[in-house]
């Protein structure tokens, strides 16, 4: 087959291929591009001027907002909240999950009611959670009155009151939605390693937590990274539960990003700065993606955007 | 709805007319004795159709926003004034309406309508106006062994000392809420520098005066009886009121509707009954304000920029004494229409409507008299003094910074 002719053959065959393939994504791209590209730049043009929502937009003022939200203790002090809720779910959460994991992927006796109920809370909505911890959490109400019953009175904190212990509340209340769900996650990675490896690795003289490190842990390699992209991204969405229990409060000390950009867009009709907002945590979490999949999942994600070789 | 609305064809004089009114009753009494005075007016208007919108107050604050920004204005809608109407006004969508009134206008206390009224132009109508002042529980004071409600700032002091004594909590309050401390702070602020003092701090954006650090030193005075209920820092309003209304807490500084909100919240449903009392907030010795000076605020209906003459008659229909006195009978309000004070029963709201009729001035409250970003910030930096983690001249300096941000 001549050179020529073998190469028209395979463009028009990689034609027809892009043809099809682009007619598929049209309608995906269409509903990405209104709803999640369009209000990004749209967000962009905003963010330069000052606005109310109801005058005319014709106040521009540069960087200003950005300035502005830099400056800001209130804006500091959130995104310092959403890092340290990505540290303690990659420290604590993730862990956690996976020991849950490891012990319901042996064989007992009610391991399925187990794995339902540890799931459940994954299911309720955030803001059904925050309305329910509100009420768990008032002062001298059932968290309370467990502790005091169980003879530890001393512990009784001001859960959702003390600007001290407010954000290490709102942690666990994380974990305990998402615990479930991060050990399905790993569940599902665990059954996906030939049980021959470890059972080898033992006959061979390896201890069980040798096994663990050497054999399972490096197979559960990309479900673990998989969890900790989706806890991180997760943490730098949250929202509902805080704004429903705490509304950034007691004196900002839970506010999250995108609490700061909802009051400032929403409540204190300042369009401009709350668009502001929505770019920075846009910028935040693109960049953490982008450098995430190159720099972790480097090996999971071959031919990806951010893999130059691939 | 349904079968009023085609009951009510466009049989009568002139075509027919649709009037879209929201507002944010969303339980009844109140949602009730709208849509009667609604069902009236269509009953004397066959060709006019009322179509009422219910919306929850965040929900209607939010959805409003987003109807203005994309030109659909509805013809009536709630409204606090100040501020916020004020924007309204200046980005053009509310209807000047000083004249469509001139004929009826009188008939409402001035203090009220002007509320509503912005750079000497009419927007809107009140059909509630009342004053904040502090509801009290009068079998927990004579517990504490006080005979009558304190006349000075510092025998309000000392009332909380003695009701601290008898194991009482003095005063409830909501640091999630922020804005009924910002209320007892505005009041202070009112009586030791005087309403024109006020009224130049918001105008000139300088809150770093004299009145502004005394009036939270007051509050550093009264942080340091620790006057206020366990977890406040963290307290809603429906706690506070739940508070005062199951007896737990013997004070708190609120505004007109707090008898009805207090039984709401209550586990009896009923409140604390007979046992409730109101007194006007203290003055201050030595401080240039008057007694009578007040601070308080309502409900009112906006109109929209392209609302019909028959929405205009419709707020007449609605101001008038008849009307009126049904929004006072249900307890949803206290008219402004002069001379229905008279329908009041409640003991109480009588007080109230006391203080309303002498008062010299009526300072509407602080965040929703400037714009919801200046309001947010004097409600962050006053919660923050009651907190105890803030001081009376960094309040001052932070809400003139966020005024120099506007």
């Amino acid at each position: 087959m001549s050179a020529i002719s073998a190469r028209s053959g395979v463009d028009a065959r990689s034609r027809a291929k892009l043809r099809t393939v682009t007619l598929f994504l049209l309608p995906a791209l269409v509903l990405y591009l209104l709803f999640v590209l369009f209000p990004v730049v749209q967000a962009a043009h905003y963010s330069v001027f000052k606005w109310n929502g109801l005058e005319p937009l014709d106040n521009f003022v540069g960087l200003k907002n950005y300035e502005t939200a830099f400056n800001s203790d209130a804006f500091k002090t959130a995104v310092s909240n959403n890092l340290l809720i990505i540290v303690l779910s990659l420290a604590i959460q993730i862990p956690f999950s996976l020991s849950l994991a490891l012990l319901l992927n042996r064989r007992f006796p009610g391991r399925a009611a187990f794995r339902l109920i540890f799931f459940v809370p994954y299911v309720l909505s955030e803001a059904i959670t925050g309305v329910v911890f509100t009420l768990l959490l008032q002062p001298h109400a059932l968290v309370d009155g467990s502790l005091q019953a169980a003879g530890l009175g001393g512990l009784v904190q001001h859960w959702l009151a003390d600007t001290g212990i407010v954000m290490i509340t709102m942690f666990v209340i994380i974990t305990w939605k998402y615990f479930g769900f991060h050990m399905i996650l790993l569940l599902a990675g665990l059954q996906g390693i030939p049980r021959e490896l470890e059972e080898a690795a033992l006959i061979d003289g390896a201890g069980r937590w040798q096994a663990f490190r050497y054999i399972t842990l490096p197979l559960l390699g990309p479900t673990l990274r998989v969890s900790v992209f989706l806890s991180m991204i997760g943490s730098l969405q949250l929202f509902d539960m805080v704004w429903v229990m705490t509304g950034g409060g007691p004196l900002n000390a839970s506010n999250t990003m995108a609490i700061s950009m909802f009051k400032a867009g929403i409540k204190n009709q300042q369009m401009g700065y709350g668009s502001a907002l929505a770019v920075i945590i846009f910028l935040f979490a693109l960049v953490l993606a982008l450098a995430y999949q190159r720099f972790v999942l480097r090996r999971d994600v071959e031919g990806a955007l951010t893999v130059f070789n691939g | 709805m349904a079968l009023v609305a085609s009951a009510c064809s466009s049989s009568g004089s002139g075509s027919a007319v649709t009037v879209n009114w929201w507002h944010i009753s969303t339980t009844d009494p109140a949602k009730t004795v709208f849509q009667s005075i609604a069902d009236a007016y269509h009953t004397a208007h066959p060709n006019v159709t009322i179509k009422i919108t219910i919306l929850e107050n965040e929900a209607f604050k939010t959805k409003l926003a987003t109807e203005l920004q994309a030109g659909n204005v509805p013809d009536l809608f709630q409204s606090w004034g100040g501020g916020i109407m004020a924007a309204q006004a200046d980005a053009g969508m509310l209807k000047d309406i000083t004249s469509d009134i001139a004929s009826w206008k009188d008939t409402i206390n001035p203090g009220a309508l002007g509320i509503y009224a912005y750079k000497g132009k009419q927007y809107g109508v009140p059909w509630d106006m009342g004053m904040i002042g502090v509801w009290y529980n009068k079998a927990l004071f004579k517990t504490a062994g006080i005979s009558a409600p304190p006349a000075t700032w510092d025998d309000f002091l000392a009332d909380v000392g003695k009701l601290k004594t008898a194991g009482i909590t003095p005063l409830a309050i909501a640091g999630k809420d922020m804005w009924p401390s910002m209320h007892l702070w505005t009041y202070l602020v009112l009586r030791i520098g005087g309403k024109a003092a006020l009224d130049g701090m918001v105008q000139s954006k300088n809150w770093n005066t004299d009145a502004c650090t005394k009036a939270g030193a007051e509050v550093v005075k009264l942080n340091a009886l620790t006057p206020y209920q366990d977890g406040f820092e963290g307290a809603t309003y429906d706690n506070e009121a739940a508070l005062v209304g199951n007896a737990k807490a013997a004070m708190e500084v609120m505004g007109q509707w707090a008898p009805v909100v207090e039984a709401a919240d209550s586990t009896s449903k009923t409140g604390i009954g007979a046992d409730l009392g109101w007194f006007p907030f203290p003055t201050v010795t030595g401080g240039a304000g008057l007694a009578t000076d007040g601070v308080g605020g309502g409900n009112g209906v906006a109109v929209g920029k392209n609302a019909s003459p028959e929405a205009i008659d419709f707020l007449k229909f609605m101001m008038q004494t008849n009307n009126a006195n049904a929004i006072n009978a249900a307890n949803i309000g206290l008219s402004p229409v002069l001379g229905t004070e008279a329908t009041v029963t409640d003991a109480n709201l009588k007080l109230v409507l006391a203080g309303r009729a002498t008062a010299t001035n009526m300072q509407l409250y602080l965040d929703q008299a400037t714009s919801p970003a200046m309001g947010t910030a004097i409600n962050e930096a006053t919660i923050a003094l009651f907190d105890g983690k803030s001081d009376p001249a960094k309040v001052c300096k932070a809400i003139t910074d966020a005024a120099a941000a506007q």
